[in-house]
C-alpha cells in the first residue's frame, strides 16, 4: 500500500466514518504509485507458474513450466519422466514372447499397436510369416483399439473444456470395446493378444455378432457426439481458431499423426506403407484445413468412422486359415498335438522355456498407432532375448511441438491444446 | 527403401560429395554399409554426422523419425546412436548410424542450425534421453539434462552394464527383512 | 384390558433372556457380570472390579454413547470418501470405467473425485510410481486432512507388478496402504471391491492399528531407520535366512 494519494482528505460530514476511512486509502494506478515511489520503470513481470505433474487438466503426469505474461503464454517447458517405467531395461531381460505383455504396458491406451509394432519387428527379423487370417484379426483388433483409444481422448479432452457428459458417452462406448476385447482374448487391457507369428487365439463363437452389432451402433453415437460438440458454442469458440501451427513446422518437429493430418498433410502409414494387410481395404485419412486444435479435434472425430468402415470390411471377407503361423520354432504349438507329436512337445518345451532364438540383425518397424508413428526398434544378438528394444513413441516427439503451438495464447487455450495433442505420458515416459 | 544397390550408391555419392566439398577432411565419412532385410544402414563418422545428414535431406530424406541409442555391450565401439530418416514423397527410409567409444562417448548435436543447413528441432528430447539412458553428450544442444530419470541420477541405465534393479516383493514371511514404511 | 409388565429378570428355570433389546438394556447387569443372566462376562472384569452405583452409570453411559458415536462418524465417513483425482497409468483407465457408466462408482457416493488433496481423503493410486514421481506422491499425501486412507490400485504399486527394474518404487515403501488391489490393471468391479472392503474397515474399525505399525501419523516425514540401506542393498535377490523360497 505504497503512495498516499488520497485526492480527498476528509469526506463530506453526511458520508459515514467508514466510508471516509475508505476513501483516504483509495489507490491511484499503479503507474501513479511507481512513479511517486521513485522506480524508473516499469516492467511487467513474467511469471513462471508449475503445471505440476498432479493437475486435473494434464493428462497423465506431465509437469509443465509455463511462463506467462499475464493470461498469455511466453514460453513453455514441458518436464517429463514422472511414470518412467523402466520398460526398454525390463525388455532386454525378458525372452521375446515375454517381452510382449512388457512392451503393451508403454503406450497404455494403445496396448495392441505397442505389441504389433514389436511383433511386427520381431517377425521381420525371425522372417516369419503372419497368415492372412492372423493379420485381418490383427487389423479388426487394432482398429477397435484405435476406437477406444480415440474414446477416451474425446472423452477426457471434453472433461477439460467443461463437457462432462461427453466422458460418461465415451466410457459407454468403450465398455463395448473392451467387451469385445475380453470375449477374445480374456482380458480387457492389456491383452498379449498379438504373438509374433500372429495371434493367439481364434476368435470365439459370438464375437462376430457382437462385433457386427457395436459397428452399427458405433457411427450413430459418433454422430452424437459430434452434434453435441459442434452445436456448442463453447466448445467451438475454444477450439477454432487457437493455436494452429503450420504442416512444415510440424514436419521438422517429426510430429505425426492426426496432428499432421490435421495441418493439411496427408501422412498416415497405413496408406503410404501398408503394412498388414491395410492395403486391402478402402478407407480414407480425414485431413484438415487449417491446423487449429478444431481440426485436430475433427480429424480424430473423423477417424473413428474411418475405423469403423475398415472393422467392417475386415470382418465381412476374413479369410480362413490358420491364426497364427504354423513355423513351431517360433510360435507354440496347438494343444492337442502335444499328445500325439514328440516334436511338439519339444517345441512347446523350449518355447516356453527357453524362447525362440533370432537372428542377429536390427530392424526399425513403424506402424500408425492413434497418435502418430509408432515404431519399435529391435536389436537382436541371436539369442532368445532382445538386445535392444526401443520404441519411438509418437507422443514423447509430439511434445516437442506444444511450445510452438501455444506461444503466444491464453492459458485457457493452453489446457485445449494439450488435451486435443493427445499426449499419452505412458508413452512418452516408457 | 532404398534397395541394395541404390544404397550403395547413395554411399558412394556421400564419399565423393565429402571429397570434393570445401574444408572436406580426407578419408570417407562411410564406414560401412548394411543391407538387411531390405533396409539400408549407412554407418558413419562420428565427426561428420551433420555433414552427412544435410546431404541425406537434399536428396530428399527431410524427416528424422528417431534418434534413439544402442549399446553393443561385448563388443567395441560399444555406444551407437541410430537416426532414422524418412522420405515422405517416395516412402522411403533409411537408417543412419554412429559408433562412439564408452569413455568419451560425444557427437554433434543436430538441434541447432550449423554452417551446413538448419538444425534438427526433432531431435531435441529424443538426445536428451539418448544422454540419460546412456550418457552420450551431443555437443552444441541447447539444454542437455536428463529427461526421464530425476535430474541428479548418477549411472545410465540402459546401458547393458547397469543392473536391472528391483525390489524384493513384500510378502508377509519378509515383511520386516524389506524396507517399507517403518516395518 | 389387562397390562402385564414382566420384569427383566430371567426366568425361573435359568435361561437367560436372550432378545436383542433387552441385552442391550440389561447393559448395566452385563457390566456388573450379573451371573443370573448367564452371558459372558467381560474379560477385564473380574469378580473383584465390578463397578457399582454411580461409577457403573457412568461407565455405562460413557460405553454405549461413545460407542455408538463412534459407529455412527465410522458410518458416515465410510459412506462419503472423497476420492483424489489422480491417476498415473493404466490403472487410471479403468478407474475412469470404475467411475464410468457401467460400474458406477456413484452408487456408493464416491463420485467426488476433487482436484484438490485438501479437500480429498482417499488417494487411490492407480498406476505405477516412479522414483521421480514418489515424493511428490508423498507430498500429495501429507497435504491430505485426517482422517485419510490409501489404496494401491494396481500391481505396480503394490508390488513392483510386471516391471521390477530400477525405476520404480513400490507404494508401501513411503506411504501407508489401507487395501491393495492387484491385478494389471484391475477390472473395475476389483477396484469396486477394494473400495468396497475399505469402506468396511472404516466401518467397523477405524484404527485398526496399522498406523502404529507403519509408523505414520499425521504428516510426519518417516525416516528411513538406520541400517535400512544395508536391507535396500540386497535388492535384486529376495533376502532367505529363514530358509524360505527366495
Amino acid at each position: 500500500m505504497s503512495g498516499p494519494s488520497s485526492s480527498e482528505g476528509n469526506g463530506p460530514a453526511t458520508l459515514s466514518e467508514y466510508r471516509r476511512r475508505e476513501q483516504s486509502i483509495s489507490l491511484s494506478p499503479i503507474e501513479e504509485q511507481i512513479a511517486e515511489a521513485g522506480i524508473e520503470e516499469t516492467r511487467e513481470e513474467l511469471l513462471t507458474l508449475n503445471f505440476g505433474p498432479h493437475h486435473p487438466a494434464t493428462h497423465g503426469v506431465l509437469r509443465l513450466l509455463v511462463t506467462l505474461q499475464g493470461e498469455v503464454v511466453r514460453d513453455l517447458k514441458p518436464i517429463v519422466g514422472y511414470v518412467h517405467t523402466g520398460i526398454e531395461k525390463t525388455a532386454e531381460d525378458k525372452s521375446y514372447w515375454k517381452v510382449i505383455p512388457v512392451i503393451e504396458r508403454m503406450d497404455y491406451l494403445a496396448y495392441y499397436f505397442n505389441a504389433m509394432a514389436f511383433c511386427a519387428a520381431v517377425e521381420e527379423l525371425a522372417e516369419v510369416e503372419v497368415p492372412p487370417r492372423g493379420q485381418y484379426l490383427r487389423v479388426i483388433h487394432l482398429e477397435l483399439n484405435r476406437i477406444a483409444s480415440h474414446l477416451i481422448w474425446l472423452g477426457t479432452s471434453a472433461l477439460d473444456l467443461g463437457a462432462v457428459s461427453i466422458f460418461l458417452y465415451c466410457l459407454r462406448e468403450r465398455e463395448l470395446i473392451l467387451d469385445l476385447f475380453e470375449m477374445s482374448s480374456g482380458q480387457r487391457m492389456h491383452t498379449r493378444y498379438f504373438q509374433v507369428g500372429g495371434v493367439f487365439e481364434d476368435i470365439p463363437r459370438g464375437f462376430e455378432p457382437k462385433l457386427r452389432e457395436f459397428l452399427r451402433e458405433m457411427p450413430g453415437r459418433a454422430d452424437e457426439y459430434g452434434d453435441i460438440l459442434n452445436s456448442n458454442e463453447i466448445v467451438l469458440q475454444r477450439l477454432r481458431g487457437t493455436c494452429p501451427l503450420d504442416a512444415e513446422t510440424l514436419l521438422s518437429l517429426g510430429v505425426t499423426g492426426p496432428l499432421l493430418r490435421a495441418a493439411g498433410h496427408p501422412w498416415d502409414l497405413r496408406k503410404a506403407d501398408p503394412y498388414c494387410s491395410y492395403g486391402d481395404f478402402d478407407f480414407k485419412i480425414p485431413i484438415g484445413t487449417v491446423g487449429d486444435n478444431y481440426d485436430r479435434f475433427a480429424v480424430r472425430l473423423a477417424e473413428i468412422y474411418e475405423s469403423v468402415k475398415i472393422i467392417q470390411q475386415a470382418i465381412d471377407g476374413l479369410p480362413e486359415g490358420p491364426f497364427i503361423t504354423t513355423d513351431r520354432k517360433v510360435a507354440l504349438p496347438p494343444r492337442h498335438e502335444l499328445a500325439t507329436s514328440m516334436e511338439a512337445l519339444i517345441h512347446h518345451f523350449k518355447l516356453v522355456t527357453e524362447g525362440f532364438r533370432v537372428p542377429p540383425g536390427e530392424i526399425y518397424m513403424p506402424i500408425e498407432s492413434p497418435r502418430g508413428e509408432l515404431a519399435c526398434y529391435v536389436r537382436s544378438d541371436g539369442s532368445s532375448k532382445p538386445a535392444r528394444v526401443h520404441m519411438r513413441d509418437p507422443s514423447f516427439v509430439n511434445l516437442q511441438a506444444l511450445s510452438h503451438m501455444v506461444k503466444g495464447s491464453y492459458i485457457a487455450d493452453l489446457i485445449a491444446t494439450v488435451a486435443m495433442l493427445d499426449p499419452i505420458l505412458g508413452g512418452i515416459d516408457r | 527403401m532404398p534397395d541394395a544397390t541404390g544404397l550403395e550408391l547413395i554411399a558412394q555419392e556421400l564419399r565423393a560429395a565429402e571429397g570434393a566439398g570445401p574444408g572436406a577432411a580426407a578419408g570417407s565419412p562411410v564406414t560401412d554399409t548394411v543391407f538387411f532385410r531390405e533396409r539400408g544402414t549407412l554407418i558413419i563418422e562420428p565427426e561428420r554426422l551433420r555433414a552427412v545428414l544435410a546431404q541425406l535431406r537434399d536428396r530428399g530424406y527431410r524427416f528424422l523419425c528417431s534418434v534413439h541409442g544402442v549399446d553393443h555391450y561385448p563388443q567395441e565401439p560399444r555406444l551407437g546412436v541410430v537416426y532414422e530418416l524418412l522420405d515422405m514423397s517416395r516412402v522411403d527410409r533409411i537408417t543412419v548410424k554412429v559408433l562412439l567409444d564408452a569413455d568419451r562417448p560425444e557427437v554433434d548435436s543436430l538441434c541447432p542450425d550449423g554452417d551446413d543447413g538448419p538444425g534438427w528441432p526433432t531431435a531435441d528430447h529424443q538426445e536428451r534421453e539418448v544422454y540419460d539412458m546412456f550418457g552420450v553428450v551431443f555437443r552444441g544442444h541447447p539444454d542437455l539434462r536428463r529427461i526421464l530419470m530425476p535430474e541428479d541420477y548418477e549411472g545410465h541405465p540402459l546401458r547393458r552394464d547397469f543392473p536391472v534393479g528391483g525390489e524384493p516383493v513384500r510378502f508377509t514371511f519378509n515383511e520386516r527383512d524389506t524396507s517399507g514404511t517403518g516395518a | 384390558m389387562e397390562v402385564k409388565r414382566e420384569p427383566l429378570a430371567p426366568d425361573a428355570d435359568g435361561a437367560a433372556d436372550r432378545r436383542p433389546l433387552v441385552t442391550q438394556l440389561s447393559s448395566r447387569q452385563l457390566l456388573r457380570g450379573s451371573e443370573l443372566l448367564g452371558l459372558n462376562q467381560p474379560a477385564h472384569l473380574s469378580g473383584a472390579e465390578l463397578l457399582e452405583g454411580d461409577e457403573l452409570e457412568r461407565h455405562v453411559h460413557e460405553r454405549v454413547l461413545t460407542t455408538s458415536l463412534d459407529k455412527a462418524v465410522a458410518w458416515a465417513r465410510s459412506n462419503s470418501f472423497f476420492p483424489l483425482a489422480f491417476g498415473l497409468a493404466c490403472c487410471a483407465m479403468e478407474q475412469f470405467h470404475a467411475a464410468g457408466p457401467r460400474m458406477d462408482i456413484a452408487r456408493f457416493g464416491y463420485e467426488a473425485f476433487r482436484a484438490s488433496p485438501r479437500q480429498a481423503d482417499l488417494i487411490i493410486l492407480a498406476g505405477r510410481v516412479s522414483v521421480k514421481m514418489a515424493p511428490i506422491i508423498r507430498r500429495l499425501y501429507d497435504q491430505m486432512l485426517e482422517p485419510k486412507w490409501a489404496i494401491s490400485m494396481g500391481a505396480c504399486c503394490s508390488s513392483m507388478g510386471v516391471f521390477n527394474n530400477y525405476a520404480l518404487v513400490p507404494a508401501d515403501k513411503f506411504l501407508p496402504i489401507d487395501v491393495y488391489v492387484p491385478g494389471c490393471p484391475p477390472r473395475p468391479e476389483g477396484l469396486m471391491h477394494g473400495v468396497l472392503k475399505l469402506r468396511k474397515m472404516v466401518q467397523d474399525d477405524p484404527d485398526m492399528g496399522w498406523r502404529e505399525r507403519y509408523g505414520a501419523r499425521g504428516t510426519e516425514e518417516v525416516l528411513p531407520e538406520p541400517g535400512a540401506e544395508d536391507r535396500r542393498g540386497a535388492a535384486v535377490s529376495v533376502p532367505s535366512e529363514r530358509g524360505r523360497l527366495a
